[in-house]
């Protein structure tokens, strides 16, 4: 059995995933040697700490009712750099301009030679070489699955399935949200304002959706591609980013009479990285709807392999990270 | 350009030859060779359709080598238009001039729009419209695709263009 001290810094709907599949997956984690043991949670407001593991079930609870996990007055880099932990699971908010919080978390936990698995994309979308050089300098595995379309396996499908081949370009959907508003206007003939209040409602869209519309999480997940796969130096500030909210009613009519519909589809290959609204072919297996994701990947060995699966979700993030966690430690 | 010909061969051997040799040897891209060997003319000749794709200005050029080497050309026609393409506009269309933004295409030479469907909701709405285009090859298509997004880029209208389907 090989015990593996962690920390899951940021406690969202994510980290909290985290914490609820580690307890269900426990056994089945034990049953292939593995002992994850969570020395410390950390949100915002504080931290709980145990060297002998922390109660991820009364953390959970705790979280629910008070807000936060613990009294503990440490912040997450704090927690990084002052316990001894082997693995950090960086869960915090992603801020696309800065990088936030979890630049530097992920900078400190490689100077302490700690691992990184990540669902967070902002530091990724804009310092994505300086953390892979850090990374390698210390010996650090650093894993981010989560961060590009959530349960469906892209990076890891491409690095590890498909080791070998040559990657000609990905296309695919990488925003469940305007895949989600743009289904719907189709199936009900209504505006983006409509379409994206229903959303909004159902919470598959924020009350500031900007970041989902404009195209510019799904070109944050491209540069993540890119320069993962592609071994571009890109930052998202890179990529030709054209949104989903000047998208007409009668557009999408106008396309489904000629056997397409709309959607919008993130492209990146070798010099090329744009996010835009696409005519995709009726029956085309990028042509999925609601809330899926979908990426195509075309490799000179393989030819062309789809995947598609729920792009969000709090279990579905945690699911890559307990994937990345896994293999880094099996 | 691709071109389909009807052309006649003497029934004695290597005239099929005298007939493809110009066609490689200008860099022409040959797609079927159909040989109707039991079907004689009253000539004698042996009729053969060809289809090939050849840059536009070297057309004569085989023709005279045909008809110098004594391969009939009894027809030679150009498939002008392969590509077929849709694109979607968003935006002021009308106001920005619409015929202008088709005589953009249609003036390349190489690609035309064929065919638009407009959709008007209201007085300042913006409309939509979906226009075909015909072009004579996949090259060609690409540029007036570009063409296209460097002409709604100036007049501000949201262009949606079809994905590469091509490796699926």
């Amino acid at each position: 059995m090989k015990t593996i001290r962690a920390s899951i810094i940021g406690f969202g709907a994510v980290g909290q995933g985290v914490a609820e599949v580690l307890l269900q997956k426990d056994e089945n984690l034990k049953n292939i040697g593995l002992d994850i043991k969570v020395v410390a949670v950390a949100d915002s407001k504080g931290a709980a700490i145990d060297p002998n593991g922390v109660d991820l079930s009364k953390v959970l609870i705790k979280k629910r009712t008070e807000g936060t996990v613990g009294s503990e007055k440490l912040t997450g880099l704090e927690v990084i750099t002052n316990i001894d932990h082997e693995l950090v699971i960086e869960t915090t908010p992603t801020d696309i301009d800065t990088g936030g919080v979890g630049l530097p978390n992920m900078l400190a936990a490689f100077e302490h030679g700690r691992d990184v698995v990540t669902s967070n994309k902002g530091p990724l979308a804009l310092k994505y070489r300086e953390l892979a050089e850090i990374a390698k300098e210390n010996g650090s595995n650093f894993k981010f699955e989560a961060t590009v379309g959530g349960a469906m396996p892209i990076i890891n499908l491409i690095r590890d399935v498909l080791a070998g081949n040559d990657i000609i370009s990905i296309e695919g959907i990488l925003n469940g949200t305007c895949n989600y508003i743009l289904t719907r206007m189709m199936e009900e003939q209504a505006s983006y304002e409509q379409m994206l209040a229903e959303s909004q409602e159902l919470g598959i869209a924020e009350t500031d959706p900007t970041y989902d519309v404009e195209g510019i999480d799904a070109a944050c997940k491209l540069v993540i591609l890119a320069n993962s796969i592609f071994d571009m130096d890109a930052t998202y500030k890179n990529v030709d980013v054209t949104g989903i909210t000047k998208i007409t009613p009668e557009s999408l009519m106008l396309a489904q009479d000629d056997g397409f519909v709309v959607k919008l589809i993130g492209e990146v290959k070798k010099d090329l990285i744009r996010v835009g609204p696409r005519l995709v072919p009726v029956g085309h297996p990028l042509a999925v709807g609601g809330t899926l994701n979908v990426a195509s990947v075309q490799t000179d060995l393989a030819g062309t392999v789809t995947i598609t699966g729920r792009g969000a979700g709090s279990i579905e993030t945690a699911s890559a990270i307990i994937s990345d966690v896994i293999s880094i430690y099996r | 350009m691709r071109v389909s010909m009807d052309i006649e061969l003497k029934d004695i051997p290597g005239q099929l030859l005298l007939a493809l040799n110009p066609i490689s040897e200008l860099k022409g891209n040959l797609i079927s060779v159909v040989h109707h060997h039991e079907k004689r003319t009253p000539r004698g000749t042996i009729p053969v359709q060809l289809v090939f794709e050849i840059d536009h200005e070297k057309l004569n050029t085989i023709i005279s080598r045909f008809e110098d080497s004594g391969v009939g050309v009894v027809r030679a026609g150009e498939e002008r238009f392969l590509e077929h393409g849709a694109i979607i506009m968003i935006g002021h269309i009308i106001h920005t001039d619409i015929q202008d933004t088709i005589d953009k295409i249609d003036s390349t030479g190489f690609a035309e729009v064929i065919d638009l469907s407009l959709s008007m909701p209201r007085i300042e709405k913006p409309s939509s419209a979906l226009l075909k285009i015909d072009a004579v090859g996949k090259k060609e298509m690409n540029d007036a695709m570009s063409l296209l997004k460097t002409v709604a880029k100036e007049k501000d209208l949201l262009v949606i263009e079809p994905i590469d389907t091509e490796l699926m």
